[in-house]
């Protein structure tokens, strides 16, 4: 079969904006202090062990001199980066607080580029449909107009008062409930949800998906979750997530291109895509071209 | 056992893309099923319809580029996995978004279809196919079976060379191994074999069409000219199937000596630009309301019934002759009038002609919206009152113009009040909504297939003999509407009397004049220039104005005139209220004056 071969070959990157990213690699509680893990970074192989202190050590499997790669700990994971990475990681503040759970929900592979995963969470319409019973049900399947907007001290692309009807929101759901989301987009590939929590009406749960690019095509999704749920276990939470995420995974590897296009012209955009259209002009002000099918001058030409 | 490979010269080759190419066997398009085809590198969904008709279409959701072969198929739409986006048969035009029910963008969303031709068992398609697709005078002549199809990581050219070389046996003798082989080229793409048994004498002919899936892809199809006794069927299967099986792995033996040629690419075309910016919503009319269809219904020829039920919170209340408006997943709005009786909110009960030559409104309810869809509606609205302190009402209705006056006869019912229901239908197979009809018991007299004369003499037997505190109500086809209106003038009935209520307003408007309107209460002077109505006017600067017909029928964007002499365009006004000059249907109606003083 060597059309399969085809598609395992890593495309190198050589996209500044995403080589200098901090990218999250793996749960720090999954790496080991005797023996090293490998795991594949922009189509790069890494290997990374805890040091005998205790600290994450990450490097490129091919330099025989093993030389350490940046390391951050931040919220459950390593992150390293292949460039020169920012002094500090996004801030999510929720994480220290004292009363909050804050669990890895799990990693799943997907074969579709980090935009494209990244723009299905950001995607309420979908749920009826793919989340059926549990984050949305026939017929409340509308999406209601929501507010989009980009901080312009962080530049963080932001989508508020939005509102969906779901029936089982969260682990901690009894009933059906209108739930709130507020959308944040902090980097290229990871994005971060607030929603409506049963148990407190000014306080919200924080779900989060950090991609790691294996690949342009292929990702490892990690779930990120601070949690106001004192009462179920790690493992029901982890169950919820994973439910959720297996649901969508079949969905985005049938998406066609596998890279998310930025032309405006290559999709059909709805009111509900509000966010999406401004996560996909907002990768392109970037310049972000790795995991994408940037605007090509023409297509320009045609939509300007 | 390999075979030396010689490729031949691709420019030699006619252009595939002109080509016809077999896609899929009918065997692979059982009863609503989405095939998940390629041709030349491009992914095609594959699906029959009820119908029979058989749809290749880009396999993309031209939303968000999900594979549309993971969808459903129910018989006359696939529905998109990722969004419930609906595709219609043959058309592809997309019929329903759920995200926005209330403001589905009035664009035409269309995915990409190619041709589709079944010939042989099989279905052909192509890029830009010219011509038909090939015929193969024995197939025409015989009983085409299609054999088991097999796919090959192998180019067609090195499938093809391979099928030159390959050998099987006539049906009556499959278990030995000396046939004669005689090969017939068709074009490129295909070639039939003939099998000769050295001691029967008996042959066996098999058509191979080598579908091109992409530049290292092929798909064998083969159908043998003569279909086999169905015992022998399985057995002639399985050797052809072993046969095949060997040439497989000859072919892709063959193909990995060759270097791996570059993947074909399917362009995909761009959206119009219209449809690559996201719509505005739609501001104007106002659809507050969320119902979903819980029941649709046949309720006589050509008239579908809905149930409609609310999304949210309880449905308001209504007035007998009210009206909703419906606003269609194709962004067209349409006004229909309740039917329900009195204190019945739990669902609205609307009842939809099939117009001969709809302009999409009622063709989209019956042959698009159906039961579980959402749709956004107004609020009910009542421009067609029931005086309910009379001592005769009579209630007259022409075709699907029954619908308010089952509302009115409800509410009339139980209150005790004398009325009478007279339904004029062309046939008995056009009234409608029995069940409602039977509860108003001897109320209700219908008068069927009467030529417009006889229509006329009835209508002048019924309302013969005005008498104090009687009232008639009128709703059917304009013609009907003005010859009861006629009757009931020359019958000295009061025009204060007389009510009515027009499906449309066929009069031609005239929006060639220009005036000024001045809006007393706010103080503001406004231009209405023409091919303007006040309507667009007054909303242009930021007056939200209730509307619902826009066309001078349903009587919504009525404003009071303080000043100014009136041009009446409109068919809801009566003799006695277009005299009066104190009102003025804003969408249709104009000044004759230079200036209209508005009280708003």
């Amino acid at each position: 079969m060597r059309t399969a071969l085809t598609t395992t070959v890593a495309t190198t990157c050589t996209d500044p904006i995403i080589l200098n990213q901090w990218h999250p690699l793996l749960p720090l509680d999954e790496m080991a202090t005797d023996h090293p893990g490998t795991a594949v970074l922009l189509g790069e192989r890494l290997s990374y062990q805890l040091d005998a202190n205790g600290a994450p050590a990450v490097w490129l499997t091919a330099d025989v001199d093993a030389t350490p790669l940046p390391v951050l700990v931040e919220y459950l994971y390593v992150w390293t980066c292949l460039g020169s990475p920012p002094d500090e990681l996004f801030a999510i503040p929720e994480f220290s607080e004292p009363d909050r759970r804050n669990v890895h929900g799990g990693t799943i592979g997907v074969h579709v580029s980090a935009p494209r995963a990244i723009e299905n969470f950001l995607d309420m319409g979908h749920f009826p449909y793919v989340h059926t019973d549990v984050l949305g049900v026939e017929p409340h399947t509308e999406v209601a107009e929501y507010d989009v907007h980009i901080d312009p001290e962080t530049n963080d692309v932001w989508a508020t008062d939005c509102i969906f009807y779901q029936p089982r929101a969260s682990t901690t759901s009894t009933e059906g409930q209108m739930s709130d989301y507020l959308y944040r987009v902090p980097h290229p590939y990871c994005v971060i949800l607030y929603k409506t929590t049963p148990l407190f009406e000014d306080r919200m749960d924080v779900i989060a998906l950090f991609c790691r690019p294996v690949d342009d095509d292929q990702i490892q999704a990690h779930m990120f979750l601070s949690l106001l749920d004192p009462d179920n276990s790690d493992t029901v939470i982890r169950k919820f997530q994973q439910g959720i995420f297996g649901q969508d995974k079949p969905i985005l590897e049938n998406q066609y291109p596998k890279l998310l296009p930025l032309d405006p012209r290559a999709e059909t955009p709805i009111r509900a895509d509000k966010i999406a259209i401004a996560y996909r002009r907002w990768l392109s002000d970037l310049g972000v071209t790795y995991g994408v099918i940037p605007v090509s001058p023409t297509s320009v030409s045609m939509t300007s | 056992m390999t075979n030396p490979v010689t490729l031949p010269d691709p420019v030699t080759l006619p252009d595939p893309m002109t080509l016809w190419h077999p896609v899929a066997t009918m065997l692979d398009l059982p009863h609503r099923h989405i095939f998940h085809g390629q041709l030349l590198g491009r992914e095609v969904a594959i699906w029959r319809a009820d119908d029979e008709f058989i749809n290749v279409w880009e396999n993309r959701c031209l939303h968000r580029g999900v594979r549309l072969s993971i969808g459903t198929n129910d018989g006359t739409e696939l529905t998109c996995r990722y969004h419930g986006w609906r595709y219609s048969n043959r058309s592809a035009g997309c019929t329903y978004i759920p995200a926005h029910p209330a403001d589905a963008p009035a664009r035409t969303i269309c995915n990409r279809t190619f041709a589709a031709v079944e010939q042989y068992g099989l279905v052909w398609s192509g890029e830009d196919p010219i011509g038909e697709p090939p015929t193969v005078a024995s197939l025409d002549d015989g009983t085409p079976f299609t054999l088991r199809n097999l796919p090959v990581n192998a180019p067609s050219q090195i499938v093809l060379d391979q099928l030159r070389q390959h050998r099987f046996q006539p049906v009556a003798s499959l278990d030995t191994d000396d046939a004669e082989m005689t090969a017939t080229e068709i074009n490129d793409y295909a070639l039939s074999l003939t099998s000769t048994g050295t001691n029967t004498a008996e042959s066996s002919t098999v058509v191979f069409f080598v579908q091109p899936v992409d530049s290292d892809r092929s798909v064998i199809r083969a159908v043998l000219t003569e279909a086999p006794a169905e015992v022998a069927q399985l057995a002639v299967l399985r050797h052809h199937a072993a046969a095949l099986g060997k040439l497989v792995i000859a072919a892709e033996a063959a193909a990995a000596q060759m270097p791996l040629p570059e993947p074909m690419q399917a362009t995909i075309n761009q959206v119009s630009l219209a449809l690559s910016v996201m719509p505005e919503p739609m501001l104007d009319r106002q659809a507050p309301l969320r119902v979903q269809v819980a029941r649709k219904w046949t309720t006589a020829r050509d008239i579908a019934g809905f149930e409609l039920v609310s999304v949210g919170d309880p449905l308001p209340t209504f007035q007998p002759g009210a009206h909703i408006d419906v606003h269609l997943p194709n962004g067209l709005v349409r006004q229909y009038s309740l039917t329900n009786g009195p204190g019945d909110t739990s669902r609205y009960r609307i009842g939809v002609k099939l117009e001969a030559n709809s302009t999409g409104g009622s063709q989209c309810l019956h042959d698009t919206v159906r039961e579980g869809d959402v749709l956004a509606i107004s609020e009910p609205r009542n421009n067609f009152p029931l005086r309910r302190d009379s001592l005769r009402t009579v209630l007259i209705a022409g075709g699907i113009g029954v619908t308010p006056m089952l509302a009115m006869a409800q509410a009339l019912k139980p209150m005790g009040l004398a009325f009478e229901l007279h339904y004029f239908a062309q046939a008995d197979e056009h009234l409608a909504f029995e069940e409602i009809r039977a509860g108003l018991g001897d109320a209700v007299i219908t008068h069927v297939g009467l030529s417009p004369d006889e229509t006329g003499a009835e209508l002048a037997r019924l309302l013969d003999g005005y008498g104090h505190a009687n009232q008639v109500y009128i709703c059917g086809p304009g013609p009907m509407l003005e010859a009861a209106r006629t009757i009931a003038t020359a019958a000295d009935w009061p025009d204060q009397a007389v009510h009515f209520e027009y499906f449309k307003n066929t009069t031609e408007i005239d929006d060639s004049s220009s005036f000024e309107i001045a809006l007393a209460r706010s103080a503001v002077n406004l231009q209405v220039p023409a091919g303007k109505s006040i309507l667009e006017v007054l909303r242009d600067h930021g007056i939200a104005m209730p509307s619902s017909c826009e066309q001078g029928a349903c009587g919504t964007c009525v404003v009071p005139v303080m000043e100014g002499e009136i041009e009446h365009q409109d068919v809801h006004l009566k003799q006695s209220e277009r005299d009066a000059g104190d009102k003025i249907m804003t969408c249709v109606s104009r000044a004759v004056s230079d200036r209209l003083v508005l009280d708003i």
